[in-house]
C-alpha cells in the first residue's frame, strides 16, 4: 500500500515539472541548454538534410513517420537475421529465424516489445544495443511526435489560425524535429540518470560475456552455468521509461539481474508511469489550455486508481487469492501486492514489463490487466495513450454533445460525418482484429500452443492479441508463442494496433483544423467539467463492455467462477 | 389553360372570389386575401404590388379587388407542394448530423455482428456448444435497432413541431442549425416591442393640475382611432379619469398639414368653443400663438427631457394655454426580458436592430435586456453585422420580410422569413413563419435544440440498454455447457428460456414505447450546456442502463406467472 502511494505521489510530483518541460521542448521554445542540445541536434538535422523549422501538412507528417519506420525497421530486421556474423556477440547467439526476427523487429518498432524470444540467450550484444535499445529510444518519441502533431491540429495548426491557405492543410509541425528534440532533451538524459541508479543497485552493465558459475545444487544435473550479462542497466532504464517493456532477460524484471532490490523495484515502477503521467501535464501547457490537463489527468487518475485498486483487491482479498499455490510465478521477494500494482500500472501505460507472470495471478487480476489494455488510455503509452484518449474524447463529445442541444463540437470545431467515419473505422478495428484472431486461434488448438485447456487458455490467447494490439507487450505467458503462426499473426496485429491508432487521430485533427472555429460559451459543451469527465469514463466502460464482455466472461470470469467453485 | 401549366414569368389576372392559381408576386393592384388554407388564420390579409407584402400563395382566395400576378413557382414546386412533401417526409434528406450518427450506429451494429459471429469459436475451445437460435436472439437484442428506427422519426417530428408552431422549415437541416445558433438578430418592432407607441406618463407644466392635463388629453383622444390615441384614453382611465360623453363636440382629425388632432367643445352653441389639441411640440406652439397665447419657457425643457429618455413627446393645449406633455413610449413586450435571459443562459446572444436613434435604442435595449443593439439600422447594416459575427465563427439567425432583407436572410445561417413578406425574402430564408410573427425565432431555436437533445438522449438510452441484455442472455447462452455461469445471472431470471424471451420482449416493446417520446421530443428546459448534459445523462444514460434490468426482471416474473412454472 505504501508502495502504491509512493509510486503515484512521486510520479505526480516529478511528472508536473517534467510535463511543463516536455511542452517547452515540443513547442521548440528557447530554453537553457539550447547550446548543449543544439550541438547534438544540428548534425542530425544536417545528416537528414532537413530544416527543423519547416512545417508539414498531416499527410507529409504521416508519410515521414511511415518512411522513418520502414527504414529503421528494415535495418533492424537484417541485424537480427545476421547477428551471428556481426561483431559484439560474446555469447555466440545464432541468427534469428526470419519469422521470429520479423515479429521481434515489428514488436519493437511498434513500441510494444512483445517478446517471443529470450534476449539473454538469443540476441547478441550488438542486436540488443542497436536493434532493441535503438528502437526502444526512438519509438516512444515517435508516438510523442504524432501526439504533438495531433494536438496542434485540434487547435487549428501550428501557426496562428488562418495562416494556412483556404482549402490547404494546417501545419502540424515538423516530424523530424518532433522526434529528435524530445529524444535528445528528455528521454536520453532521463535514461542516463535511471541507468546509473540501476547500476548502483546492482544491475549489470558490461560489454563482457558472462561469468561461469557452478550451481550449488549438483542434483540439477548441470556442471556449470554461464551467467548471461551485458549492458543490461541502460536497456532496463529505457524499457521502463519509454513505455517499452522488453527486457534483456526473458522473464523481464522478475529476474534479480534486472531488478535486484526493493528500491530498484520502486524506481522501475516509477519509471513506468513517469512519462505517461508527465504527458498529461504537458497537454495543458502545450496547447495553452490548462483546463485540458485537469480533464485528462483527472479522468486518467480516476481510472488508474480504480484499476490498481481492483488488481490489489483481487490479488489479496478476492475469493481465489488465499491459495498458496497462487504464489507460483510471482516473485517471492516482492510478494503479491506489489506484483499486482506493477501488473496494473504496466498494463495501464502500455509498458508491458513485468515483475511477475500475469498468467499466475488471480483470474480477476488478469481481467483487470486485460481491461486496462483494451481501454489503453489510462495513462497509456507515450503519445499513443493520449491519442487513444482523444479518440474517446471525440466519441464522448459526439454522443454527449447532442444532449446539450447543439451539434457536437470539440474546442469550437464541429465533428461531422468525415471525422466520425474515421473514428468509426478505428473503433471497429479493435474488436475485429482481437475477436477474429482469438476465434481463429482457439478454433485450431494445434496452433494455439496454450499450456492450459479450459477458460484459462482463452485468457492466454486473448491476452496475447490484446497485448499486441495495445502495443503493450506483456505476455500472459504459458503460451508456446514462438511459432510461425503466432509470430506472423501477432506481427499483423502489432502493425494494426500501432499505425492506425497514431495516424487516424492525426487525420481527424487535420480535418478539424480546417473548420471554422466557434467561440466557446455557456451554451457549448464544456469538456473540462466533472460532469463530462464522468460521462467520458462511463462511455469508455460501456463501450469496452459491449465490445468484449462475452470473451471476458468466457476467459477470466469463467476462470474465476470455476476456481471459486473448487 | 389549366393552372398546372403555368410557368414562372406568366402573368395572371385574379379577381375577387377567385383562387390564386400558383405562387407568385403581385405586379399590379392590391387585394385582401384569405390565406387560411395555408396559415389557418381566418382574418384576411392585405397584399399590394410594389411593397414588402406582395407575395401570394397558390391555393389562397382573393376576397376583394383585382390583382395581376407574375407566377414565380415551377409547377409541382409550389409552396403547398413543398409543404405536403415535408409533412409526408417523402423527399426528406438526412441532415449531416444524422449521417454521422448513422455511421456510429453502423459501427456498433458491425461490432455486435463480429462479437456474435466469433463467440461460437471461442466457446468451442472449452467444449461449449452454443444454440444458434440463442446467438441470433443475442444479436437481435444488441444491434441498435431502437435508435436506428427512431432517427428518421425524430427528424420528421422536429419539422412537424416547427410546423405546429406555424413555422415551415424548408429542410431538416434548417431545424438542426436552429439548435446551433449563437446570435439572434431581432427586429425591434414586433419582436421586442409591440411596434406602436403607447402613452406611459403625463407631464403637467408648472402650475397645472395633473388631472387637468389628464382629462384634456383624454378628451382630445376620444375620437382618435390610432393606437397612440387609444393608449392615451386607456392611460387616463387607469389614472382615474371618468368616462365622459362630451356634448356638442366636434372632433378635429389629424392631418399632415396641422400635425395635430383634438376636439372643439361647445362649438354648436355659438360661443367660442373650447379648443383642446394634442400634437407635435412645434405645431402646438404655433397653434397657441395663433390664438394669442404664449408657450411657457418650461415647455422646451420638458419636451427635451421626454425625448432624451427614448420616448416621443406629445404636447396638449387648451385654448391658448399649454397644459403639458404626454409621454409616448414603445412598450416592451411582456415576458420578453425573461425570454432573453433564458437565451443568455443557453449561451445565445441577442442583438436588437432598430431604425430608432441611438438614444431611444439604448433605452429600449436596456429595458428589454438584449445584449447589443444597432441603432439607425439600414438593411445593409444587418448584412454587415451577420458577416462580422460569422467571421468570428458564430452562427447567426435573423428575421426578415422585405426584398431588401433577402441578402441578409440568405447570408444568415438561419433566416426566418415572414409569410407576409415578399417572394424574394421567402426564397432567401430557410424557414417561413406563416403567422408573420418575428418573435417566433425564439421558439424555433428551442425546437432545434430539443430535436438535437432528443436524438442524443435516445442514442445514449439505446446503447446503454445493451448492458442489461448481455447480463440476461449470456448466462442463458452458457447455462447448459458451463453451469458456474449462473453467478452472472444477477437478475435471478427464472430460466434460460425465460431470460432470452424477456430480453426479446423488452427489445420489441421499447421501440413503440419510445415513439411518443421521439415525436414529442424530450423535455427541454433552457439551461447551460453542462446542466443539460448532467440532467440528460442521469435520465437517459443511467436510466438507460438500469431501466432494462428492472423491466426484464418484471417481464420474467410475468412470464413465470403466465406459464405457471
Amino acid at each position: 500500500m505504501t508502495e502504491c502511494f509512493l509510486v503515484f505521489a512521486l510520479a505526480i510530483a516529478l511528472g508536473w515539472p517534467l510535463g511543463r518541460y516536455l511542452a517547452a521542448v515540443m513547442r521548440g521554445a528557447p530554453m537553457r541548454g539550447d547550446r548543449l542540445f543544439g550541438a547534438v541536434e544540428r548534425p542530425l538535422y544536417r545528416l537528414l538534410g532537413i530544416d527543423p523549422a519547416q512545417g508539414m501538412g498531416w499527410k507529409a507528417y504521416a508519410a515521414a513517420f511511415l518512411a522513418s519506420n520502414l527504414l529503421v525497421g528494415a535495418l533492424t530486421w537484417i541485424v537480427f537475421m545476421t547477428q551471428a556474423w556481426l561483431p559484439l556477440n560474446p555469447n555466440d547467439a545464432p541468427n534469428l529465424r526470419w519469422d521470429l526476427a520479423l515479429h521481434t523487429m515489428v514488436s519493437f518498432l511498434t513500441n510494444t516489445n512483445q517478446q517471443h524470444y529470450s534476449g539473454q540467450a538469443q540476441l547478441s550484444h550488438l542486436a540488443q544495443m542497436t536493434g532493441i535499445v535503438g528502437l526502444q529510444v526512438v519509438t516512444p518519441m515517435m508516438g510523442l511526435a504524432l501526439l504533438a502533431a495531433t494536438l496542434r491540429g485540434l487547435f487549428g495548426g501550428r501557426v496562428a489560425a488562418g495562416a494556412a491557405a483556404p482549402g490547404g492543410e494546417a501545419d502540424v509541425g515538423n516530424y523530424w524535429a518532433d522526434v529528435i528534440r524530445p529524444t535528445v532533451r528528455v528521454l536520453l538524459p532521463l535514461c542516463l540518470v535511471a541507468s546509473l541508479a540501476l547500476t548502483w543497485q546492482g544491475v549489470p552493465s558490461t560489454l563482457q560475456g558472462g561469468p561461469v558459475a557452478v550451481p550449488i545444487d549438483a542434483a540439477a544435473g548441470m556442471p556449470a552455468q554461464k551467467i548471461p550479462v551485458g549492458p543490461v542497466a541502460p536497456m532496463v532504464a529505457v524499457k521502463q521509461l519509454g513505455s517499452n517493456g522488453g527486457g534483456w532477460y526473458g522473464p523481464n524484471s522478475a529476474v534479480p539481474l534486472e531488478n535486484p532490490t526493493p528500491l530498484s523495484n520502486l524506481l522501475e515502477m516509477l519509471a513506468i508511469v513517469l512519462i505517461p503521467v508527465a504527458i498529461t501535464f504537458m497537454v495543458g501547457a502545450f496547447t495553452g489550455r490548462r483546463r485540458l490537463t485537469a480533464l485528462v489527468f483527472g479522468t486518467m487518475l480516476t481510472m488508474s486508481l480504480a484499476s490498481a485498486g481492483a488488481a490489489l483487491w483481487s490479488e489479496s482479498l478476492s475469493g481465489t487469492s488465499g491459495d498458496v499455490a497462487l504464489m507460483e510465478g510471482k516473485e517471492v521477494r516482492f510478494g503479491a501486492a506489489p506484483s499486482a500494482l506493477w501488473a496494473a500500472v504496466t498494463t495501464q501505460t502500455s509498458n508491458g514489463s513485468v515483475d511477475a507472470m500475469h498468467d499466475s495471478m488471480a483470474p480477476l487480476t488478469g481481467l483487470v490487466t486485460i481491461a486496462d489494455m483494451l481501454i489503453n488510455a489510462i495513462w497509456g503509452g507515450i503519445g499513443c495513450g493520449l491519442q487513444q484518449f482523444l479518440v474517446y474524447l471525440l466519441l464522448g463529445v459526439f454522443v454527449a454533445g447532442l444532449m446539450t442541444g447543439r451539434t457536437p463540437e470539440l474546442f469550437g470545431r464541429k465533428i461531422e460525418a468525415r471525422e466520425v467515419k474515421l473514428l468509426a473505422a478505428l473503433v471497429l478495428l479493435q474488436p475485429l482484429v482481437l475477436l477474429v484472431f482469438t476465434a481463429i486461434t482457439l478454433a485450431l488448438p494445434s496452433i494455439a500452443g496454450t499450456s492450459n485447456p479450459s477458460f484459462h487458455g482463452i485468457s492466454q490467447v486473448f491476452y496475447e492479441y490484446t497485448s499486441a494490439y495495445a502495443n503493450n507487450g506483456s505476455g500472459f505467458e504459458g503460451l508456446g508463442d514462438a511459432t510461425p503462426w503466432w509470430n506472423l499473426s501477432t506481427t499483423l496485429v502489432l502493425l494494426l494496433g500501432r499505425y492506425p491508432a497514431l495516424i487516424v487521430p492525426l487525420a481527424i485533427a487535420a480535418s478539424l483544423a480546417r473548420k471554422r472555429v466557434a467561440p466557446e460559451g455557456p451554451g457549448t459543451l464544456q469538456v473540462e467539467t466533472p460532469t463530462f469527465a464522468l460521462t467520458l469514463i462511463a462511455l469508455v466502460l460501456i463501450l469496452t463492455l459491449l465490445q468484449f464482455m462475452p470473451v471476458l466472461v468466457l476467459g477470466p470470469i469463467a476462470d474465476h467462477l470455476a476456481l471459486r467453485a473448487l | 389553360m389549366p393552372a398546372t401549366d403555368l410557368k414562372p414569368g406568366d402573368h395572371v389576372v385574379v379577381s375577387a372570389g377567385e383562387q390564386v392559381p400558383a405562387d407568385g408576386e403581385i405586379v399590379r393592384g392590391l387585394a385582401t386575401i384569405n390565406e387560411s388554407a395555408v396559415t389557418g388564420e381566418s382574418a384576411p390579409v392585405l397584399r399590394e404590388a410594389g411593397t414588402d407584402r406582395s407575395g401570394v400563395i397558390g391555393g389562397t382566395q382573393v376576397l376583394s379587388d383585382e390583382i395581376v400576378i407574375r407566377i414565380t413557382a415551377e409547377p409541382g414546386h409550389s409552396f403547398l407542394d413543398r409543404m405536403i412533401a415535408l409533412v409526408e417526409g417523402a423527399n426528406r434528406q438526412k441532415t449531416p448530423n444524422e449521417v454521422a450518427l448513422g455511421l456510429l450506429l453502423l459501427t456498433m451494429t458491425l461490432t455486435f455482428v463480429i462479437v456474435v459471429a466469433t463467440l461460437p469459436f471461442i466457446a468451442g475451445f472449452v467444449g461449449a456448444k452454443l444454440d444458434p437460435l440463442l446467438l441470433i436472439a443475442l444479436l437481435v437484442c444488441l444491434i441498435p435497432t431502437t435508435i436506428g428506427g427512431l432517427l428518421p422519426a425524430i427528424g420528421i417530428a422536429g419539422m412537424n413541431r416547427a410546423l405546429a408552431a406555424n413555422v415551415l422549415a424548408k429542410s431538416g437541416k434548417a431545424v438542426e442549425v436552429a439548435g446551433d445558433v449563437d446570435v439572434l438578430l431581432l427586429d425591434k418592432t414586433g419582436t421586442i416591442t409591440h411596434g406602436d407607441r403607447q402613452a406611459t406618463r403625463f407631464h403637467p407644466l408648472a402650475g397645472i393640475d395633473r388631472e387637468l392635463l389628464r382629462d384634456a388629453a383624454m378628451l382630445a383622444s376620444l375620437a382618435d382611432p390610432t393606437p397612440e390615441g387609444k393608449s392615451i384614453v386607456r392611460l387616463a382611465r387607469e389614472q382615474g379619469a371618468q368616462p365622459v360623453e362630451p356634448q356638442q363636440a366636434r372632433f378635429v382629425a389629424f392631418s399632415a398639414q396641422t400635425r395635430m388632432s383634438g376636439v372643439d367643445l361647445g362649438a354648436d352653441s355659438g360661443a367660442t368653443p373650447r379648443r383642446i389639441r394634442k400634437g407635435a411640440a412645434d405645431a402646438i406652439v404655433r397653434h397657441v400663438q395663433a390664438l394669442g397665447g404664449a408657450a411657457p419657457v418650461e415647455l422646451a425643457a420638458r419636451v427635451e427631457q421626454v425625448a432624451r429618455s427614448g420616448a416621443t413627446p406629445l404636447v396638449v393645449s387648451d385654448g391658448g394655454h399649454v397644459l403639458g406633455v404626454v409621454e409616448l413610449s414603445d412598450v416592451v413586450k411582456h415576458g420578453i426580458k425573461h425570454k432573453f435571459a433564458q437565451m443568455r443562459a443557453m449561451g445565445i446572444r441577442t442583438v436588437m436592430i432598430t431604425g430608432d436613434n441611438p438614444l431611444t435604442a439604448a433605452a429600449i435595449a436596456a429595458e428589454a435586456g438584449v445584449d447589443d443593439y444597432i441603432a439607425e439600422a439600414r438593411p445593409e447594416d444587418k448584412l454587415a453585422r451577420i458577416r462580422q459575427e460569422q467571421a468570428g465563427g458564430r452562427l447567426v439567425a435573423m428575421v426578415g420580410d422585405g426584398t431588401n432583407d433577402a441578402p441578409a436572410l440568405a447570408q444568415a445561417d438561419l433566416g426566418l422569413a415572414m409569410n407576409s413578406g415578399t417572394q424574394a425574402a421567402k426564397e432567401a430564408g430557410n424557414m417561413v413563419d406563416l403567422d408573420s410573427d418575428p418573435a417566433k425565432l425564439l421558439d424555433v431555436v428551442e425546437i432545434g435544440k430539443q430535436q438535437l437533445i432528443t436524438r442524443g438522449a435516445l442514442t445514449t438510452f439505446s446503447l446503454a440498454n445493451d448492458v442489461s441484455k448481455y447480463f440476461a442472455i449470456l448466462p442463458a447462452l452458457f447455462a447448459a455447457a458451463i453451469p458456474s455461469m449462473g453467478a452472472l445471472n444477477v437478475m435471478q431470471l427464472s430460466s434460460p428460456t425465460h431470460a432470452v424471451l424477456a430480453a426479446l420482449i423488452f427489445n420489441a416493446i421499447i421501440i413503440p414505447l419510445l415513439i411518443p417520446l421521439a415525436l414529442r421530443g424530450v423535455r427541454f428546459r433552457p439551461a447551460g450546456a453542462t446542466a443539460l448534459l448532467r440532467r440528460n445523462m442521469l435520465v437517459y444514460g443511467v436510466g438507460g442502463v438500469l431501466l432494462p434490468f428492472v423491466a426484464i426482471k418484471l417481464i420474467d416474473l410475468l412470464l413465470t406467472a403466465v406459464s405457471g412454472a
